[in-house]
C-alpha cells in the first residue's frame, strides 16, 4: 500500500448529477444489488472499487442502462440525472446512451478507420452540419483524448492495428466524440500496461474538468489516485461511499478497513 | 520404527536423465505417430475416392463434349438444283448427289470401298433433307462450292469413341460390321472426324432417339431462372429471419420452438420439399407445371434453413463488444446491427448464400415431382418472364432424363451433363471462397 498517493487535493461540493436511490438488480432470481442509493457529483472522478463479483460493474451499467441489453435483468428503484428518473417509460435509452458515454473493460474500437470510430457517434447523432465540422469535432475528440498527435498522420488507418493503450485512448475519445455529460469507465486500465494506465489515468483527470466521471476499478491504489470520491461494494451493498481521502486513511465501516487493507477481496 | 526409511537418501527418487525417455513417454510419442499415421491415411482415402471419381467423371463424360462428323464438300449446280426441286422425292435426290460427292472424294484419296445408300444412311442418317434445306435457304450459294459438316450417327460417334468395337458390334439394322470398313476409310480419307460438340453446351434436348443432337443448354437456361428466384427469395427472407432471432427476439419458449424447428427443416429430405411443392404452389396455387419459377420456390423452401443456419452462426461469431461499443455511444439497435454486426458478418452470410445456392443447383429430388424431370426440353424460353413461367428442364433433371433413356449415347451426355454441373459448382465455390477472402476483415 505504499505507493498509494493520497495527494492533498481540494474537495469542492459540486452539484449532484447522477442520484440514485433504493436501487435493486435481479439477474433472474439472482438480487446482485441491494438497496444501493448514492449521489454522483458533477464534474468529479467517483471510484468504484470493491472485490469481484459485488456489483460495482452492473451498478455502473445500471446508469446508462446498458442491462436493458441483457433479457434476465430487472431494475428497480429511482436513478435521476439532473433530476430526470432514467428509468421513466418515456426515456428513450439510445438518447440516454448519447447523453451518458461509456468506455469498456477492453478497448473495443470498430473494425474501422480511426476517423470513422470518432466519427461514428456524431454522425448518427447528427452533430456535425457538414464535413468541415465533423472534421473538427474528430480532431477535439481525438485530441481531448490525448491521441491527436500519435494518430494525426494516419487518420484512414485501421483503428484496431493501434496499440492496447492508444486503443483505450481512441475509445475513449470517442465516447467524448458526442458530448456526453457522464462518462462511465469500467475497468478502463485492466487490459493496459503500466505506461498505458499512466496515460489512461492522466486523461481522466483531465476529463474531470468538463464531466462527471465514473470509473470501476480492481486497483485500490487507481482508486487513490484518479477519484475524489469513493465507493465501496461489497456483496451487492454500497458499504462506503465518501471522500476518497477519507474511505482510504479513515474508513468507518469494518469490511471497507478489510478490504483496503487486504484482508477479504 | 520406521525412521530408517524415511531418511532423505531413501525417500529421494531414482534421478533420470534427460538423455533417456522413459517408458511413458515412449508410449505417448507412440500413440501420437500413430494417431498422425491414421489421419494420414483418412485424407489418402479421401483423395483415392476424389481421384477415383474425377477420372471416371471425366473418361465417361468428355467423349459428349465431341461429335464426330461427315464433312464433305461439293458444289451443287444449277441444273441440279432444278431437276431435283422438280421430282416427287426430293430429298432423295440430294441424297444421290451427296453419295455421289462422297465417292467421288473417297476415290480422289485412292481408297476404293463400295457402299450403298443404306450404309450411308446408317452413317449420317438421311442428309437429303439437311442439304436442300440449307439450299432452299441460301439459294445464293449454288454453283459455288459448299462445306457441309453432318453429324455421325449416334453408334458411329460410340466406335470412334471406343464405346463400340468391332467385338462388341452386334449386326443390326442401325450399324453392320461393313460399316465399319466404311467409317474406317472416310476417316483415312479425313471425312470422318471428331469436332468440339458446341450442340452439347447450346443445344436443346432431342427426342429419345437422338441423343447426338441432345444438348444441355435449354436446362442450363432453367437452372439459372431457378436461381434467380431462390437467391432472390432465400437471401432476404433468410438474412432478415436470422437478424431478427439472432438480434432482436427474445429469448423465450417461443424463439427456442422456432430455432429447433429450422434445424429441423434442413434435415427434411429434399423429396417431402418436392411434394409439397406440387401440392402447394401446382395443385393449390395453380402455377404452370414444369415451370422454373415452382421448382425456384421448392429450392427457395429448401435452402432457407441453410441460408438462416449459416447467417445466425456468423451473427453470433461477431464480438459482443462490438454491440456494446455502438449501444455505448448510442446507436440504436437498429444501427449497430446494420452499421457494425452485419458488415463484419457478411463474409460468413455471403459463403453461406452461395453454398446454399449450390446445394439447390444440384437438388434433383424436388424436381422429380412437380414435373421438371422428364419434361422435353426442346426449346428455349422466348421471353425473360417466360423463363420463369414456361415449362423447362434444369441440369440435374436433364441429367437424369438422360441417364434414364435407353440409348446408351445419352448415358454418354449424362456424364457430359455432370461435368458441366460440376463445373458450375466448382464456379460457385470458388466464388464464395474469393468473396470470403476480400471481405474479411479482424478486429
Amino acid at each position: 500500500m505504499n505507493d498509494m498517493r493520497i495527494a492533498e487535493r481540494k474537495v469542492d461540493t459540486n452539484e449532484v448529477k447522477i442520484a440514485a436511490k433504493d436501487v435493486q438488480v435481479y439477474y433472474g432470481d439472482n438480487h446482485a444489488i441491494k438497496d444501493v442509493s448514492v449521489e454522483i457529483e458533477d464534474k468529479t472522478v467517483t471510484a468504484f472499487i470493491g472485490p469481484s463479483g459485488c456489483g460495482k460493474s452492473t451498478f455502473l451499467r445500471c446508469i446508462n442502462r446498458m442491462n436493458d441489453t441483457i433479457d434476465v435483468c430487472r431494475v428497480t428503484g429511482d436513478i435521476m440525472i439532473d433530476g430526470e428518473d432514467i428509468y421513466d417509460a418515456k426515456v428513450d435509452p439510445v438518447q440516454l446512451r448519447a447523453k451518458v458515454g461509456m468506455v469498456f473493460q477492453k478497448p473495443n474500437p470498430f473494425p474501422k478507420s480511426i476517423y470513422d470510430n470518432v466519427a461514428y457517434g456524431p454522425k448518427i447523432h447528427g452533430l456535425a452540419k457538414n464535413k468541415a465540422d465533423l472534421d473538427n469535432i474528430v480532431e477535439n475528440a481525438l485530441r481531448r483524448g490525448a491521441i491527436w498527435d500519435e494518430v494525426k498522420d494516419r487518420l484512414h488507418a485501421p483503428g484496431t492495428g493501434l496499440s492496447g493503450g492508444q486503443q483505450q485512448r481512441l475509445c475513449i475519445a470517442r465516447a467524448i466524440a458526442t458530448e456526453p455529460e457522464v462518462l462511465l469507465m469500467d475497468e478502463p486500465c485492466s487490459a493496459l500496461d503500466p505506461i498505458a494506465t499512466a496515460q489512461v489515468e492522466e486523461l481522466i483527470d483531465e476529463l474531470r474538468k468538463s464531466y462527471s466521471v465514473v470509473i470501476v476499478t480492481h486497483s485500490m491504489q487507481q482508486a487513490a489516485r484518479v477519484s475524489q470520491k469513493t465507493a465501496f461494494f461489497h456483496l451487492g451493498h454500497l458499504v462506503e461511499y465518501g471522500e476518497t481521502t477519507t474511505i482510504f486513511t479513515n474508513p468507518v465501516d469494518p469490511r471497507t478497513e478489510s478490504y483496503i487493507t487486504g484482508r477479504i477481496g | 520404527m520406521t525412521d530408517t526409511s524415511m531418511t532423505p537418501a531413501a525417500a529421494a527418487p531414482e534421478k533420470s536423465s534427460l538423455l533417456v525417455q522413459d517408458a511413458r513417454t515412449r508410449k505417448r510419442n507412440a500413440a501420437e505417430t500413430r494417431f498422425r499415421m491414421y489421419g494420414m491415411a483418412a485424407i489418402a482415402v479421401g483423395l483415392l475416392f476424389l481421384v477415383f471419381l474425377f477420372t471416371s467423371i471425366l473418361r465417361s463424360g468428355l467423349p459428349a463434349f465431341t461429335q464426330t462428323v461427315v464433312e464433305i464438300e461439293f458444289t451443287l449446280t444449277q441444273e441440279q438444283f432444278d431437276t431435283a426441286e422438280s421430282k416427287m422425292l426430293k430429298t432423295g435426290e440430294y441424297q444421290k448427289i451427296f453419295v455421289n460427292a462422297l465417292s467421288g472424294q473417297l476415290n480422289a484419296s485412292g481408297l476404293d470401298v463400295d457402299f450403298d445408300n443404306k450404309a450411308i444412311e446408317r452413317i449420317v442418317g438421311k442428309p437429303g433433307g439437311t442439304i436442300r434445306s440449307f439450299f432452299l435457304e441460301n439459294p445464293d450459294r449454288i454453283g459455288t462450292p459448299v462445306s457441309f459438316e453432318l453429324a455421325a450417327s449416334s453408334r458411329v460417334d460410340g466406335y470412334l469413341n471406343g464405346r463400340i468395337t468391332r467385338d462388341t458390334l452386334v449386326d443390326s439394322r442401325f450399324l453392320m460390321a461393313t460399316d465399319l470398313d466404311l467409317v474406317d476409310a472416310l476417316q483415312d480419307a479425313g471425312i470422318v472426324k471428331g469436332a468440339f460438340n458446341w450442340n452439347f453446351i447450346t443445344g436443346t434436348d432431342s427426342g429419345v432417339d437422338n441423343p447426338g443432337g441432345a444438348g444441355l443448354g435449354a436446362s442450363v437456361i432453367g437452372s439459372f431462372f431457378m436461381m434467380l428466384v431462390v437467391l432472390f427469395l432465400s437471401l432476404p427472407i433468410g438474412v432478415a429471419a436470422s437478424i431478427y432471432l439472432e438480434e432482436f427476439a427474445p429469448k423465450n419458449r417461443w424463439t427456442d420452438l422456432i430455432e429447433v424447428n429450422i434445424s429441423n427443416l434442413a434435415a427434411v429430405p429434399s423429396i417431402v420439399f418436392g411434394i409439397l411443392g406440387l401440392a402447394v404452389f401446382i395443385q393449390f396455387a395453380g402455377f404452370p407445371q414444369s415451370a422454373p419459377l415452382v421448382g425456384g420456390l421448392v429450392l427457395t423452401l429448401m435452402t432457407l434453413p441453410t441460408i438462416i443456419i449459416s447467417t445466425r452462426a456468423s451473427l453470433a461469431a461477431v464480438p459482443p463488444s462490438i454491440r456494446d461499443a455502438a449501444l455505448g455511444v448510442g446507436a440504436s439497435k437498429m444501427q449497430s446491427v446494420f452499421h457494425h454486426v452485419l458488415p463484419l458478418a457478411m463474409p460468413g452470410i455471403l459463403t453461406g448464400t452461395i453454398i446454399g445456392l449450390a446445394q439447390a443447383l444440384g437438388e434433383t429430388a424436388p424436381l422429380l415431382l412437380i414435373g421438371m424431370v422428364g419434361f422435353v426440353a426442346r426449346e428455349y424460353p422466348e421471353t425473360f418472364v417466360g423463363g420463369f413461367t414456361d415449362a423447362n428442364s434444369a441440369m440435374p433433371a436433364q441429367i437424369y432424363t438422360w441417364a434414364s433413356r435407353a440409348d446408351p449415347g445419352f448415358y454418354e451426355k449424362a456424364w457430359g451433363g455432370i461435368i458441366i454441373l460440376l463445373l458450375f459448382l466448382i464456379t460457385m465455390n470458388a466464388i464464395a471462397v474469393l468473396l470470403r477472402r476480400r471481405f474479411e476483415r479482424r478486429w
